[in-house]
């Protein structure tokens, strides 16, 4: 899977998450400039992208998260044969 | 996880449109109640029942009416996260009619809310107050091995809620719903812990038990969460990460099933529960059509595998009936053979006494099942619909949107689980009035006669999106041409019976015409669903020897199609004249006025029922369906049939 496919999917999910199909999902995109990106909203969108992506991230990895390029990173890792 | 229950299967998927029908509220004029149900009633995931809270809240915010969801006012305490939980609680009460409103106090303020007369819950004064907490909330002690501590921990427990109880009595006097306790997954000491005083496990089951006790005896509501769980699995139910980095209570995924079944105590409370199942007969009550198989070729008997799943089906009929639900049957079938199994075949379950209304006829079932709903004196709302084809579940949720249609799984053994999980039948309370109401619609039990169809029908069928496709017999279909032949009971004009080396006669010999049909619709391919072999009799005239079709597309106008196309070919062949016979059966009664219906002349009748029938080939041939043709001939056939 490459980046362009993961922000693809990520665009959906941001649409579907904040009830928002305006929202442009670039890596520098965060909490910050989303309306509604609260801590619970925060959770249900990993949640969201965990079951989309079937992965499980743990603890930490989802406490470092800082922007959509982080969650981006941290997809591709996981997507990575291990 | 187990889907059936993790993504409602028993509710339709979620359909292509469901974003823009959203967006259309916003400019659709008021009252919103119908479509927000109507979107309410799919297998929502957290994300979509989120965002159809949210379209209810903006529909409040500008002020429109939710008409004609019934609204309820309901304060929620917990010890665990539940903001996340709260816009599932409102959308999933939306697809039982409720219009919820949410009071939801700050969090861990559980007994300041209950205890203070003037607290924001009890000074909202809420319909209802959901106790909405994990074994995490109680004061539990490990007392191992000590009876008495343990039952003064359980004491302890129970006394707390007893506590909280009486602070919502005197502050509001709402209805209190008490959700029991799933016990965590980890054992202490392993299979010990159920049976130790004092573990965990122990500890609560106790407390469960007293609180179900408590409830029943105060009048009160329970929410059987500990039951869910155990449905689900404990190990599925609890998410030790989510309670460590967000206090959820239980997984995320289990958000929307534990919604719907908060939603369904709140509209029990309400009476919004169904009272009436109203069963399809082939392939639900039993395997196999009556029609067509007869009453030694359904599958019924215990000990064979296929038969065994329908008696679930009829076993938890019957349970039902017995704390009162009512049951009916809609049918496609001629009546008395309809009722054949139920007063014949001995290993039938369910027997005619117990069915309120039997309608077994051809029309449509929209129209049947609105005629039960009449002869009950009953709203459609308080009807279930069990049926295991897809085409009728879809015609009915269209037409009669309040009646409740599950969907079903493939095999049959998920029925009566499928049924029991949608929860149709929710009760708060039992009366031992229950046990006898069924009772009284008992002697009512009687045919109706229906002459107007509920319309919309042909908007329906229109919306299937079939595909009919003709072709002449080939080595291909052969085997399920003969199976045909030698099966279908119901709709066959002469119940000619063919071997397979008649039929490839009958396919090799150019003076004979031969069509087999087959339809798909978007439900997926119905196969070979009609014959018919047509044979050169006299001079310019096709005599129509065989003409079938399976009852599963009843009401299609697929006969009507057949016909369209017959005449096509006669044409082309040089025919002047169609000439059919009706050759009566004890099984094809339903197709007595066949030929009179696509609009052939009666030339004779006999004593026996036998009818003769004509249809010039240049005669005004029956209107097209809304289908699409496909037809499979190759052009040189045409030319050598004489």
């Amino acid at each position: 899977m490459d980046n362009m496919q993961i922000y693809a999917r990520l665009t959906d999910i941001f649409h579907d998450v904040f009830d928002d199909d305006s929202i442009t999902v670039t890596p520098e995109l965060s909490a910050a400039d989303v309306d509604g990106w609260d801590s619970l909203t925060h959770i249900r969108l990993i949640l969201t992208v965990e079951k989309a992506f079937k992965m499980k991230f743990s603890t930490s990895e989802i406490g470092k998260l800082k922007n959509v390029g982080d969650l981006v990173d941290l997809i591709g890792a996981q997507a990575q044969p291990r | 996880m187990n889907a059936l229950y993790a993504e409602l299967h028993w509710l339709p998927r979620v359909p292509a449109d469901f974003t823009a029908r959203l967006k259309a509220l916003a400019g659709s004029p008021a009252p919103l109640g119908r479509e927000l149900q109507a979107l309410a009633l799919h297998a929502l995931d957290l994300n979509q029942l989120t965002r159809v809270a949210k379209a209810m809240a903006r529909a409040r915010g500008a002020g429109k009416s939710l008409d004609p969801l019934a609204p309820f006012r309901l304060a929620i305490l917990s010890n665990a996260t539940v903001e996340m939980i709260v816009p599932a609680l409102e959308a999933s009460a939306a697809r039982h009619g409720i219009a919820l409103e949410t009071i939801l106090p700050p969090y861990d303020q559980v007994a300041q809310e209950a205890l203070i007369p003037n607290s924001m819950v009890n000074s909202s004064k809420p319909d209802a107050v959901l106790f909405a907490f994990d074994y995490r909330s109680l004061p539990l002690k490990l007392t191992l091995g000590d009876e008495e501590a343990a039952a003064g921990v359980v004491e302890g427990a129970i006394g707390y809620l007893e506590a909280l109880r009486n602070g919502i009595k005197a502050g509001c006097n709402a209805v209190c719903i008490f959700q029991t306790f799933a016990p965590p997954a980890e054992p202490l000491f392993g299979s010990l812990d159920r049976a130790l005083p004092g573990t965990l496990r122990s500890l609560i089951d106790r407390i469960n038990l007293r609180l179900a006790e408590f409830v029943l005896g105060s009048g009160d509501v329970l929410l059987d969460v500990a039951g869910l769980a155990e449905t689900v699995g404990l190990a599925e139910w609890h998410n030790p990460q989510l309670w460590n980095m967000a206090k959820f209570s239980f997984s995320d995924e289990l958000i929307p099933l534990y919604a719907d079944h908060v939603a369904r105590t709140v509209a029990a409370l309400r009476g919004k529960s169904r009272k009436v199942l109203v069963l399809d007969l082939d392939n639900t009550v039993w395997g196999g059509v009556i029609g067509d198989d007869g009453l030694d070729g359904i599958q019924i008997a215990q000990g064979d595998a296929r038969g065994e799943a329908h008696l679930a089906v009829q076993r938890l009929a019957l349970e039902l009936r017995q704390r009162g639900i009512v049951i009916a049957v809609s049918s496609k079938n001629t009546d008395e053979v309809a009722r054949e199994p139920f007063e014949k075949h001995p290993e039938m379950l369910l027997k005619l006494h117990h069915i309120a209304v039997f309608q077994a006829n051809w029309n449509d079932k929209a129209t049947n099942i609105r005629a039960i709903a009449e002869e009950l004196s009953l709203g459609l709302d308080a009807l279930v619909f069990l049926d295991d084809n897809p085409v009728e579940r879809g015609l009915v949720r269209q037409l009669l949107p309040q009646v409740a249609v599950p969907e079903l799984p493939e095999e049959p053994a998920f029925y009566a689980r499928t049924l029991a999980a949608a929860g149709y039948f929710e009760a708060v309370a039992f009366a031992t009035e229950d046990l006898k109401r069924a009772g009284f619609y008992q002697d009512n039990a009687k045919r109706l006669s229906l002459q107007k169809q509920v319309a919309g029908v042909d908007a329906y069928l229109a919306s299937l999106d079939m595909t009919i496709t003709f072709q002449p017999f080939d080595a291909t279909g052969r085997a399920r041409i003969v199976q045909l032949i030698n099966k279908s009971n119901q709709y066959n004009l002469t119940t000619r019976r063919y071997t397979d080396p008649e039929v490839v006669e009958a396919e090799n010999d150019p003076s004979v015409f031969t069509l087999q049909v087959r339809l798909a619709d978007i439900f997926g391919d119905n196969g070979m669903i009609s014959v018919v072999i047509c044979r050169s009799g006299d001079p310019e005239t096709w005599e129509i020897d065989t003409w079938l079709m399976s009852c599963r597309v009843l009401g299609r106008k697929v006969e009507h199609m057949v016909l369209r196309e017959l005449i096509e070919h006669a044409r082309a062949a040089g025919i002047k004249k169609l000439v059919g016979t009706y050759k009566p059966t004890d099984r094809n009664k339903l197709v007595v006025d066949h030929y009179a219906k696509v609009g052939f002349t009666k030339i004779l009748e006999e004593e026996s029922g036998l009818t003769r029938w004509e249809f010039p080939v240049n005669g005004e041939a029956p209107e097209a369906a809304p289908m699409k043709v496909v037809s499979l001939f190759a052009p040189a056939a045409e030319g050598s049939l004489v």
